[in-house]
């Protein structure tokens, strides 16, 4: 008899994502969702969704949601955390969201040690508006606001965000993956684990990054988008685990 | 003689036609089909696994599952 051995997970809605063809949120939602059934965790699970092209993502995950006004996934995490101690928290949160708009409420966050995970889709441009340069825009990647690529005198460099939240003494875990090949969406799943499983032992802020294609406003194929990541975006945002005071955990 | 081991199902109305499947499978089991489905794409499809041969056996490995943004692909194992 032939086993189902790949299904989707329980807790992903059997709906239909609004995200385009190709796009990271999707393999991204999914890896999130069979984490959360792994760890046996979804019943007492609440995430908090963006604004961005994941504002929508209460529709497809079978969790508690809640939503956030823009950027603000931390604060408001940080809020539901501490009113709901023995619920895991999530936010999710995309580079526009994070890193520009919500830059302090997050490295507020971090500071303080709250016991959440973010996790934080950075794809290079605010998508959902049609592809504006975001802060972590690549210095000379093309934007509908940098026609001509990102100048670094007239634009500024992109912000190093993971690295400047592992700076915070109270974030704990800090890692930055890809959704780009078999190896890196398995690699994101894996350290999505450590980052609830950091959450489950109470030891304080963890945050994985998560380079995320988004072959649309990149005007490129999917399968070029994912190979774009892997040769071009990880030079500047190198994939490695940025800060870890956790180590081990079962 | 190669063990035919896995085996997948594409839900053709789920699939967006991103094609990553298609890159990413080792035994190159998956085309585009030439008809649209409901959205408009063009979507993956599965050619059977060749176990007279040995060429192109599914392995079940579920590579293209795990690429899948769209959850689009089952995979069956022996
Ligand atoms: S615009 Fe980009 S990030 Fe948004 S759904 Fe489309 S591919 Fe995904
Ligand atoms: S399970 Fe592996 S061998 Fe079978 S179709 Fe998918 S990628 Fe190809
Ligand atoms: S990866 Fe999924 S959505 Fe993309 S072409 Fe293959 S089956 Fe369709």
């Amino acid at each position: 008899m032939a086993k189902k051995i790949f299904q989707r997970p329980k807790y992903l809605k059997k709906a239909v994502f609004h995200y385009c063809p190709g796009c990271g949120h999707s393999i991204l939602h999914r890896l999130v969702a069979e984490v959360l059934e792994e760890l046996d965790i979804g019943e007492r699970t609440i995430g908090i969704p963006p604004a961005g092209c994941a504002v929508l993502a209460y529709n497809y995950f079978d969790v508690d949601m809640g939503e956030a006004p823009h950027g603000r996934g931390a604060a408001v995490a940080t809020g539901v955390k501490r009113t709901l101690p023995d619920r895991i928290v999530f936010s999710y949160q995309g580079d526009g969201d994070i890193a520009a708009i919500g830059t302090a409420e997050t490295i507020h966050a971090a500071n303080r040690g709250e016991n959440i995970t973010v996790i934080f889709v950075n794809n290079g441009c605010y998508g959902m508006t049609g592809g504006q340069m975001a802060p972590t825009t690549l210095i000379g990647q093309n934007s509908t606001t940098t026609p001509g690529g990102r100048d670094v005198k007239r634009d500024a460099a992109p912000i190093d965000l993971s690295e400047m939240l592992a700076i915070a003494r109270g974030s704990v875990y800090i890692e930055r993956t890809a959704i780009s090949s078999p190896k890196n969406i398995r690699r994101t799943k894996r350290a999505l684990t450590k980052a609830f499983k950091t959450q489950m032992a109470g030891l304080g802020f963890s945050l994985i990054e998560v380079l995320s294609p988004c072959p649309v406003n990149w005007k490129m194929s999917p399968v070029d988008a994912a190979k774009w990541i892997d040769d071009t975006m990880t030079q500047t945002f190198p994939l490695k685990v940025i800060k870890d005071e956790v180590g081990k955990l079962d | 003689m190669a063990k035919k081991e896995g085996l997948i199902v594409i839900d053709r109305e789920l699939c967006k036609g991103c094609y990553l499947c298609i890159a990413a499978c080792p035994n190159k089991l998956i085309i585009i089909s030439d008809e649209l489905n409901q959205m408009g794409y063009y979507p993956a499809e599965y050619t059977e696994a060749d176990s007279r041969t040995g060429d192109r056996v599914c392995n079940g490995c579920a590579t293209c599952a795990l690429v899948c943004p769209d959850l689009a692909i089952e995979v069956y194992r022996e």
